[in-house]
């Protein structure tokens, strides 16, 4: 089920059984991971992914703090929506109970040279085995779900971990935060720096006799300048599978996403500008400059990724209905959302 | 003491926003649906649901508050955020929730129910419009909100006029 708010991945951690890990190397001091066909690895600087494809070995390194960035959003989002491509030639999608693992399969080059190779894993399996990942190779000091600024270097040899910020999972909502029973607010939490001009003040709320309780309202604004996250949609408002989820942005998104259906994003301060690719071969089709009120569609066939040098509040909205990605594929509906 | 200036978060208004851009390499920029809220509250009449994000039924509409609205009711939850401006939000606990269906619909002059009392909005103030109360909104100065709901009879599509071509 693609509902945000029933993400549920704690039980990953009992199947460590299906994870197939080696000793930690004797030089750098990290494992390394079988996952189906793949191998992943890591060094000082790189992880290391390698796939089969026309009788050979093939590889593909990703720097080890853009890699860790982006595993940690596919672990926190449970393979979110679609396509999680962690760069331009690796990345997973969501079958929403399987999750294909691809290399080079949504790369218009690779894959016409036909050196691309996708595996399909049970959602246990892969996300015992990302989880199993993060915990080994990010060391203390590093957040990979912090901005560069906020955090120490993912880069060296194995060096303690960090498991405290890999376990901070999505927040799950049902109605609304701060409603009897519903995810909390976040009074706890500090302010990010780049939020400490933000307002703090609640709204006032004023029930009548024999309605206390009934009326609801809190500061969305003051809420988000209180994430410690960046880059972590999170749903605050439900409206049958109209959801809302807001998010602090900061550096560059992680991964590049490509949804299996339409997304719409509304900045709600500073600004963010976004790459948008062709979602099967990454081709370029738009940049699109986001300041404060600007809201717009992201079709179901380009895949995305975002860029913000002060951390901004972005409202992304979902439509978490089953079955879109059927009705998209099959093209009875089309990628964009309106005709004009 | 620190003499580097501090981060200064930049919020839209009625009267300060800055529309943003589409640098198209190919496609058509019609096929993102690009608005500014400000810029569709800032030629609206008040009161005017103008659908701005619109996702297989599911909509969100952009805003301008001025003065005192109608009464309006729905059948589900419905959830508004002032991005601008103060707005107060009186609810009715019905005698006899009569919506039904999608979206919002007009309550009428003087629905009967009882007081349940208001909330008090300001900028980036989110509030829980529930399933089967009459609401109201009343703002002295002109601001903005956003909706979340479910597109109805009172909803607006002007996507020519609003968006980025």
């Amino acid at each position: 089920m693609a509902m945000l708010e029933a993400v549920e991945t704690e039980s990953a951690l009992i199947f460590d059984t299906l994870v197939d890990a080696s000793a930690a190397h004797p030089v750098t001091g990290y494992k390394a991971f079988n996952l189906g066909s793949f191998k992943l690895s890591r060094d000082e600087y790189f992880a290391r992914i390698e796939w089969p494809a026309k009788g050979e070995q093939r590889s593909h390194l990703i720097p080890a703090d853009a890699f860790l960035r982006a595993v940690m959003r596919d672990v926190a989002w449970g393979f979110f929506y679609g396509w999680v491509n962690f760069d331009h030639v690796v990345g997973t999608r969501n079958l929403y109970g399987k999750v294909d693992m691809y290399a080079g399969t949504f790369n218009g080059v690779l894959k016409a040279a036909g050196v691309d190779y996708t595996e399909q894993f049970e959602t246990p399996q892969i996300m015992a085995t990302f989880k199993a990942i993060l915990r080994d190779w990010t060391n203390a000091g590093f957040d990979p779900f912090a901005a560069p600024s906020e955090t120490g270097t993912a880069f060296g040899r194995k060096s303690g971990d960090n498991i405290e910020a890999i376990e901070r999972f999505r927040v799950a909502t049902r109605r609304m935060p701060g409603l009897k029973g519903d995810s909390p607010l976040r009074d706890d939490l500090p302010v990010n720096r780049h939020f400490a001009d933000v307002a703090q003040d609640e709204p006032e709320v004023h029930a009548s006799e024999g309605f206390e309780g009934q009326l609801h309202a809190f500061s969305l604004f003051k809420y988000l300048s209180r994430s410690d996250v960046s880059w972590n949609p999170s749903v605050t408002s439900v409206c049958g599978t109209s959801l809302f989820c807001p998010t602090t942005e900061e550096f560059i998104l992680p991964i590049v996403h490509g949804n299996d259906r339409i997304e719409w994003f509304l900045q709600l301060s500073d600004e963010i500008v976004w790459d948008i690719g062709d979602k099967d071969d990454g081709n370029p089709r738009a940049r699109i400059t986001m300041r404060a009120g600007d809201i717009c569609a992201m079709p179901a066939d380009i895949r995305h990724q975002g860029y913000s040098t002060k951390r901004s509040m972005l409202l992304v909205w979902e439509n978490a209905t089953p079955n879109l990605p059927q009705r998209y594929e099959s093209g009875e509906l089309k990628p964009y959302p309106v005709e004009f | 003491m620190s003499t580097q200036p501090g981060f200064n978060t930049v919020f839209g208004s009625l009267v300060q926003y800055t529309k943003g851009t589409i640098e198209l390499v190919t496609g058509k920029k019609s096929h993102y649906a690009f608005s500014n809220i400000f810029e569709v509250a800032a030629q609206s009449a008040p009161y005017e649901k103008v659908v701005v994000g619109l996702n297989l039924g599911y909509v969100i509409e952009a805003i301008r508050a001025e003065g005192t609205s109608p009464w309006f009711t729905c059948a589900h939850d419905e959830f508004v955020i002032a991005v601008d401006g103060i707005v107060r939000v009186d609810f009715l606990k019905l005698d006899a929730a009569t919506a039904q269906g999608d979206g919002t619909q007009l309550a009428g002059e003087l629905p009967k129910g009882r007081p349940m009392g208001y909330v008090l909005l300001k900028r980036g103030h989110q509030a829980l419009l529930p399933a089967g109360c009459a609401y109201r909104f009343e703002a002295s100065t002109p601001c903005v909100l956003l909706q979340q709901t479910v597109q109805g009879s009172l909803s607006i599509e002007k996507w020519a006029d609003i968006c980025l071509k």
